[in-house]
Protein backbone atom coordinates (compact mmCIF):
# COMPACT_ATOMS: atom_id res chain seq x y z
CA UNK A 1 0.00 0.00 0.00
CA UNK A 2 2.79 2.68 1.09
CA UNK A 3 4.20 2.25 -2.77
CA UNK A 4 1.21 2.97 -4.15
CA UNK A 5 0.94 6.04 -2.49
CA UNK A 6 4.65 7.09 -2.93
CA UNK A 7 3.80 6.48 -6.96
CA UNK A 8 1.00 8.31 -6.95
CA UNK A 9 2.86 11.33 -5.48
CA UNK A 10 5.77 10.44 -8.20
CA UNK A 11 2.99 11.01 -11.09
CA UNK A 12 1.82 14.46 -10.09
CA UNK A 13 5.45 15.53 -9.40
CA UNK A 14 5.87 14.64 -13.06
CA UNK A 15 2.87 15.91 -14.46
CA UNK A 16 3.72 18.90 -13.07
CA UNK A 17 6.69 18.88 -14.73
CA UNK A 18 5.39 17.87 -17.60
CA UNK A 19 2.29 20.75 -17.76
CA UNK A 20 5.39 23.55 -16.94
CA UNK A 21 7.27 22.53 -19.66
CA UNK A 22 4.54 22.38 -22.22
CA UNK A 23 3.19 25.67 -20.85
CA UNK A 24 6.28 27.51 -20.16
CA UNK A 25 7.52 30.49 -22.07
CA UNK A 26 11.44 30.05 -21.68
CA UNK A 27 12.99 26.91 -23.28
CA UNK A 28 15.22 26.34 -20.71
CA UNK A 29 12.66 26.26 -18.01
CA UNK A 30 10.40 23.67 -20.50
CA UNK A 31 14.11 21.31 -21.01
CA UNK A 32 14.50 21.70 -17.28
CA UNK A 33 11.01 20.71 -16.28
CA UNK A 34 12.06 17.99 -18.81
CA UNK A 35 14.89 16.30 -16.21
CA UNK A 36 12.52 16.55 -13.53
CA UNK A 37 9.85 14.06 -15.07
CA UNK A 38 12.90 11.86 -16.15
CA UNK A 39 13.93 12.35 -12.23
CA UNK A 40 10.92 11.17 -11.24
CA UNK A 41 10.83 8.47 -13.08
CA UNK A 42 14.01 7.25 -11.66
CA UNK A 43 12.39 7.47 -8.57
CA UNK A 44 9.80 5.18 -9.45
CA UNK A 45 11.74 2.78 -10.65
CA UNK A 46 13.71 2.13 -7.36
CA UNK A 47 10.58 2.01 -5.75
CA UNK A 48 9.19 -0.66 -7.83
CA UNK A 49 12.21 -2.54 -7.19
CA UNK A 50 13.88 -2.21 -10.40
CA UNK A 51 17.47 -1.00 -10.27
CA UNK A 52 18.58 -1.85 -13.40
CA UNK A 53 15.77 0.61 -14.91
CA UNK A 54 16.89 3.55 -12.63
CA UNK A 55 20.33 3.78 -13.17
CA UNK A 56 19.62 3.25 -17.54
CA UNK A 57 16.73 6.01 -16.85
CA UNK A 58 18.75 8.72 -14.57
CA UNK A 59 22.11 7.95 -17.15
CA UNK A 60 20.17 9.01 -19.91
CA UNK A 61 18.46 11.72 -18.96
CA UNK A 62 21.35 13.45 -17.67
CA UNK A 63 22.59 12.76 -21.13
CA UNK A 64 19.86 13.75 -22.98
CA UNK A 65 19.79 17.00 -20.80
CA UNK A 66 22.74 17.84 -22.03
CA UNK A 67 22.09 17.63 -25.62
CA UNK A 68 19.12 19.30 -25.37
CA UNK A 69 20.69 22.70 -23.52
CA UNK A 70 24.01 22.52 -25.79
CA UNK A 71 22.85 21.35 -28.85
CA UNK A 72 19.14 23.17 -29.55
CA UNK A 73 18.85 25.81 -27.06
CA UNK A 74 22.57 27.56 -27.20
CA UNK A 75 21.91 27.37 -31.45
CA UNK A 76 18.65 29.22 -32.03
CA UNK A 77 16.37 30.58 -29.08
CA UNK A 78 13.11 30.94 -30.50
CA UNK A 79 10.87 33.00 -28.18
CA UNK A 80 7.36 31.15 -28.21
CA UNK A 81 4.56 34.18 -28.43
CA UNK A 82 1.26 34.01 -29.15
CA UNK A 83 -2.67 33.72 -28.00
CA UNK A 84 -4.76 30.87 -26.34
CA UNK A 85 -6.72 29.09 -29.26
CA UNK A 86 -10.06 28.22 -27.59
CA UNK A 87 -11.07 25.92 -29.71
CA UNK A 88 -8.17 23.57 -29.84
CA UNK A 89 -7.93 24.20 -26.16
CA UNK A 90 -11.43 22.60 -25.85
CA UNK A 91 -11.23 20.02 -28.41
CA UNK A 92 -8.13 18.52 -26.12
CA UNK A 93 -10.09 18.86 -22.97
CA UNK A 94 -12.96 16.56 -24.37
CA UNK A 95 -10.57 14.33 -25.83
CA UNK A 96 -8.60 13.80 -22.32
CA UNK A 97 -11.81 13.53 -20.65
CA UNK A 98 -12.72 10.71 -23.24
CA UNK A 99 -9.91 8.74 -22.55
CA UNK A 100 -9.98 8.87 -19.02
CA UNK A 101 -13.28 7.49 -19.13
CA UNK A 102 -12.41 4.75 -21.46
CA UNK A 103 -8.78 4.15 -19.19
CA UNK A 104 -11.35 3.92 -15.80
CA UNK A 105 -13.68 1.57 -17.65
CA UNK A 106 -10.52 -0.25 -19.05
CA UNK A 107 -9.07 -0.94 -15.84
CA UNK A 108 -11.88 -2.28 -13.62
CA UNK A 109 -10.68 -5.75 -14.18
CA UNK A 110 -7.05 -5.39 -13.43
CA UNK A 111 -5.39 -7.51 -10.91
CA UNK A 112 -4.11 -6.12 -7.51
CA UNK A 113 -1.46 -4.02 -7.72
CA UNK A 114 2.27 -6.14 -7.51
CA UNK A 115 1.01 -9.39 -8.22
CA UNK A 116 0.89 -9.45 -12.08
CA UNK A 117 -1.90 -12.34 -13.65
CA UNK A 118 1.03 -14.09 -15.23
CA UNK A 119 2.66 -15.17 -12.28
CA UNK A 120 0.07 -16.99 -11.06
CA UNK A 121 0.49 -19.39 -14.18
CA UNK A 122 2.46 -22.56 -13.27
CA UNK A 123 4.57 -22.48 -16.95
CA UNK A 124 4.96 -18.84 -17.44
CA UNK A 125 7.94 -17.54 -19.01
CA UNK A 126 9.07 -15.58 -15.99
CA UNK A 127 8.29 -17.98 -13.11
CA UNK A 128 11.43 -20.18 -15.00
CA UNK A 129 13.79 -17.39 -15.66
CA UNK A 130 13.38 -16.84 -11.97
CA UNK A 131 13.75 -20.62 -10.97
CA UNK A 132 16.17 -21.41 -13.25
CA UNK A 133 17.98 -18.17 -14.28
CA UNK A 134 20.92 -18.64 -12.24
CA UNK A 135 21.24 -22.36 -13.02
CA UNK A 136 21.28 -21.95 -16.71
CA UNK A 137 23.12 -18.81 -17.44
CA UNK A 138 25.27 -18.40 -14.01
CA UNK A 139 24.49 -14.78 -13.93
CA UNK A 140 23.77 -13.50 -10.46
CA UNK A 141 22.04 -10.73 -12.16
CA UNK A 142 18.46 -12.49 -13.57
CA UNK A 143 18.00 -8.68 -15.57
CA UNK A 144 21.21 -9.73 -17.34
CA UNK A 145 20.79 -13.14 -17.89
CA UNK A 146 17.41 -12.01 -19.61
CA UNK A 147 18.45 -9.62 -21.73
CA UNK A 148 22.09 -10.92 -22.65
CA UNK A 149 21.08 -14.61 -22.55
CA UNK A 150 17.45 -15.49 -22.61
CA UNK A 151 16.07 -12.60 -24.84
CA UNK A 152 19.57 -11.79 -26.92
CA UNK A 153 17.44 -11.02 -30.31
CA UNK A 154 15.87 -8.09 -28.58
CA UNK A 155 19.46 -6.64 -27.43
CA UNK A 156 20.54 -7.47 -31.00
CA UNK A 157 18.35 -5.29 -32.50
CA UNK A 158 18.04 -2.50 -30.11
CA UNK A 159 21.98 -2.12 -30.79
CA UNK A 160 21.68 -2.37 -34.24
CA UNK A 161 18.63 -0.10 -34.19
CA UNK A 162 21.28 2.34 -32.15
CA UNK A 163 24.17 1.60 -34.96
CA UNK A 164 21.52 2.51 -37.68
CA UNK A 165 20.70 5.71 -35.88
CA UNK A 166 23.90 6.99 -35.80
CA UNK A 167 25.39 5.91 -39.26
CA UNK A 168 22.60 7.64 -40.50
CA UNK A 169 23.20 10.81 -39.12
CA UNK A 170 26.65 10.67 -39.65
CA UNK A 171 25.96 10.44 -43.39
CA UNK A 172 23.35 13.01 -43.66
CA UNK A 173 24.91 15.51 -41.46
CA UNK A 174 28.62 15.33 -43.26
CA UNK A 175 27.41 17.15 -45.98
CA UNK A 176 29.56 20.37 -46.43
CA UNK A 177 27.45 23.98 -46.70
CA UNK A 178 26.01 23.92 -50.03
CA UNK A 179 25.56 27.91 -50.72
CA UNK A 180 29.20 28.41 -49.11
CA UNK A 181 31.57 26.25 -51.12
CA UNK A 182 34.37 24.60 -49.65
CA UNK A 183 35.29 25.64 -46.70
CA UNK A 184 33.00 27.45 -44.37
CA UNK B 1 35.87 28.51 -27.34
CA UNK B 2 37.90 27.26 -25.35
CA UNK B 3 35.91 25.58 -22.29
CA UNK B 4 35.18 27.12 -19.52
CA UNK B 5 36.38 28.83 -16.05
CA UNK B 6 39.81 27.71 -14.34
CA UNK B 7 37.52 26.22 -11.25
CA UNK B 8 35.37 24.02 -14.26
CA UNK B 9 38.59 22.84 -15.42
CA UNK B 10 40.55 22.03 -11.72
CA UNK B 11 36.77 20.18 -10.67
CA UNK B 12 37.03 17.70 -14.25
CA UNK B 13 40.63 16.84 -14.24
CA UNK B 14 39.70 15.10 -10.10
CA UNK B 15 36.56 14.39 -11.25
CA UNK B 16 37.04 12.55 -15.04
CA UNK B 17 38.87 9.37 -13.92
CA UNK B 18 36.22 8.96 -11.32
CA UNK B 19 33.44 9.08 -13.71
CA UNK B 20 35.22 6.77 -16.34
CA UNK B 21 36.25 3.93 -13.41
CA UNK B 22 32.53 3.89 -12.64
CA UNK B 23 31.47 3.50 -15.78
CA UNK B 24 33.85 0.52 -16.55
CA UNK B 25 33.28 -1.04 -13.21
CA UNK B 26 29.10 -0.88 -14.09
CA UNK B 27 29.99 -2.66 -17.57
CA UNK B 28 32.09 -4.99 -15.88
CA UNK B 29 30.07 -6.29 -13.45
CA UNK B 30 26.75 -6.09 -15.33
CA UNK B 31 26.19 -9.81 -14.44
CA UNK B 32 26.59 -9.40 -10.44
CA UNK B 33 25.12 -6.07 -9.53
CA UNK B 34 22.29 -4.03 -11.00
CA UNK B 35 23.81 -2.09 -14.36
CA UNK B 36 25.02 -3.59 -17.53
CA UNK B 37 26.17 -2.40 -20.97
CA UNK B 38 23.94 0.31 -21.84
CA UNK B 39 23.90 2.34 -18.18
CA UNK B 40 27.95 1.42 -18.12
CA UNK B 41 28.58 3.21 -21.73
CA UNK B 42 25.91 5.76 -21.23
CA UNK B 43 28.31 6.52 -18.21
CA UNK B 44 31.43 6.62 -19.60
CA UNK B 45 30.26 8.93 -22.54
CA UNK B 46 29.23 11.05 -19.71
CA UNK B 47 32.61 11.34 -18.72
CA UNK B 48 33.88 12.28 -21.95
CA UNK B 49 31.13 14.68 -22.63
CA UNK B 50 32.22 17.00 -19.40
CA UNK B 51 35.46 16.91 -20.81
CA UNK B 52 34.91 18.48 -24.61
CA UNK B 53 32.18 20.83 -22.00
CA UNK B 54 35.00 21.97 -20.13
CA UNK B 55 37.97 22.07 -22.29
CA UNK B 56 36.25 22.84 -25.65
CA UNK B 57 36.15 20.45 -28.17
CA UNK B 58 39.31 20.53 -29.57
CA UNK B 59 41.17 19.36 -26.75
CA UNK B 60 38.49 16.03 -26.48
CA UNK B 61 38.64 15.53 -30.10
CA UNK B 62 42.29 15.36 -29.86
CA UNK B 63 41.85 12.25 -27.81
CA UNK B 64 39.11 10.63 -29.12
CA UNK B 65 38.10 11.71 -32.71
CA UNK B 66 34.78 10.90 -34.53
CA UNK B 67 37.21 8.00 -36.70
CA UNK B 68 38.34 6.50 -33.65
CA UNK B 69 35.08 6.48 -32.12
CA UNK B 70 32.81 5.40 -35.29
CA UNK B 71 36.04 2.28 -35.02
CA UNK B 72 34.78 1.92 -31.69
CA UNK B 73 31.45 1.71 -32.67
CA UNK B 74 31.63 -0.71 -35.51
CA UNK B 75 34.01 -3.26 -33.69
CA UNK B 76 31.64 -2.96 -30.24
CA UNK B 77 28.65 -4.20 -32.90
CA UNK B 78 30.60 -6.83 -34.51
CA UNK B 79 32.25 -7.98 -30.92
CA UNK B 80 28.51 -8.82 -30.02
CA UNK B 81 27.52 -9.96 -33.12
CA UNK B 82 30.76 -12.75 -33.70
CA UNK B 83 29.72 -13.63 -29.85
CA UNK B 84 26.59 -14.62 -30.72
CA UNK B 85 27.30 -16.71 -34.31
CA UNK B 86 29.81 -18.48 -32.06
CA UNK B 87 26.91 -20.34 -30.46
CA UNK B 88 26.39 -21.84 -33.70
CA UNK B 89 29.78 -22.48 -34.42
CA UNK B 90 29.99 -24.47 -31.16
CA UNK B 91 27.15 -26.84 -31.97
CA UNK B 92 24.12 -24.71 -30.78
CA UNK B 93 21.75 -22.36 -31.86
CA UNK B 94 22.27 -18.43 -32.16
CA UNK B 95 22.97 -16.82 -29.00
CA UNK B 96 23.59 -19.94 -27.08
CA UNK B 97 25.70 -19.46 -24.19
CA UNK B 98 28.24 -21.75 -25.28
CA UNK B 99 31.16 -20.33 -22.75
CA UNK B 100 28.69 -21.35 -19.91
CA UNK B 101 27.82 -24.71 -20.80
CA UNK B 102 31.61 -25.32 -21.44
CA UNK B 103 33.29 -23.65 -18.36
CA UNK B 104 30.80 -23.10 -15.87
CA UNK B 105 32.36 -20.92 -13.16
CA UNK B 106 31.75 -20.26 -9.67
CA UNK B 107 28.44 -18.54 -9.17
CA UNK B 108 28.86 -14.82 -7.99
CA UNK B 109 32.41 -14.70 -9.28
CA UNK B 110 33.50 -11.94 -12.42
CA UNK B 111 34.27 -15.09 -14.60
CA UNK B 112 31.11 -16.41 -14.46
CA UNK B 113 28.00 -16.81 -16.64
CA UNK B 114 30.21 -17.53 -19.59
CA UNK B 115 29.58 -15.07 -22.69
CA UNK B 116 27.54 -12.41 -20.92
CA UNK B 117 30.42 -9.81 -19.59
CA UNK B 118 31.98 -10.24 -23.23
CA UNK B 119 28.49 -8.97 -24.41
CA UNK B 120 28.35 -6.41 -21.93
CA UNK B 121 31.85 -5.18 -22.42
CA UNK B 122 30.55 -4.79 -26.23
CA UNK B 123 27.72 -3.23 -25.56
CA UNK B 124 29.04 -0.93 -23.73
CA UNK B 125 31.78 0.11 -25.94
CA UNK B 126 28.95 0.61 -28.68
CA UNK B 127 27.15 2.87 -26.28
CA UNK B 128 29.59 5.23 -25.25
CA UNK B 129 31.18 5.81 -28.73
CA UNK B 130 27.65 5.96 -30.03
CA UNK B 131 26.68 9.16 -27.99
CA UNK B 132 30.12 10.40 -28.49
CA UNK B 133 29.16 10.63 -31.73
CA UNK B 134 25.72 12.14 -31.56
CA UNK B 135 27.50 15.05 -29.11
CA UNK B 136 30.26 15.16 -31.56
CA UNK B 137 27.82 15.76 -34.34
CA UNK B 138 25.75 17.99 -32.20
CA UNK B 139 28.06 20.11 -31.07
CA UNK B 140 29.95 20.95 -34.12
CA UNK B 141 27.56 21.41 -36.88
CA UNK B 142 26.45 24.85 -37.05
CA UNK B 143 23.29 26.70 -38.53
CA UNK B 144 24.41 29.77 -40.60
CA UNK B 145 22.94 32.47 -43.10
CA UNK B 146 23.87 33.27 -45.84
CA UNK B 147 23.71 36.00 -47.92
CA UNK B 148 20.08 34.84 -49.57
CA UNK B 149 19.00 34.26 -45.73
CA UNK B 150 18.54 31.02 -46.24
CA UNK B 151 19.87 28.57 -43.23
CA UNK B 152 22.41 26.11 -44.49
CA UNK B 153 24.02 23.62 -41.63
CA UNK B 154 27.96 23.82 -41.55
CA UNK B 155 30.31 21.52 -39.86
CA UNK B 156 34.15 22.36 -38.83
CA UNK B 157 36.19 19.27 -38.32
CA UNK B 158 39.25 19.76 -36.69
CA UNK B 159 41.80 20.27 -39.13
CA UNK B 160 40.30 18.70 -41.93
CA UNK B 161 40.68 15.19 -40.09
CA UNK B 162 37.70 13.79 -42.26
CA UNK B 163 37.33 14.13 -45.98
Amino acid sequence: MGTEVILIILLFFMLAGALIAVETKNLLSSVISLGAIGVGTSVAFLFLMAPDLAIVQIAVEVVLLIFLIRATIARDVIPQRGHIAWGGLVVVVVLLAGLLAFGAYAFRDLGVFGQPIIAAVQDAPSNRYLARGMKETGAANIVAAVILDYRGYDTLGEATVLFAAILGALTILRVRSRSGGGKP
Amino acid sequence: MTGMTVIVKTVTRWVKVFIFLYGVYIVITGHLTPGGGFAGGVIIACSYILLTLAYGKEFALKRLGPRTAAGLDSGGSLLFLIVALLGIGSGGLFFTNFLQKRYPGGEFQLASAGFIPIANIAIGLKVFSCLFLVFIILSILRIVLDAEGKQSLVQRWPEGKEE
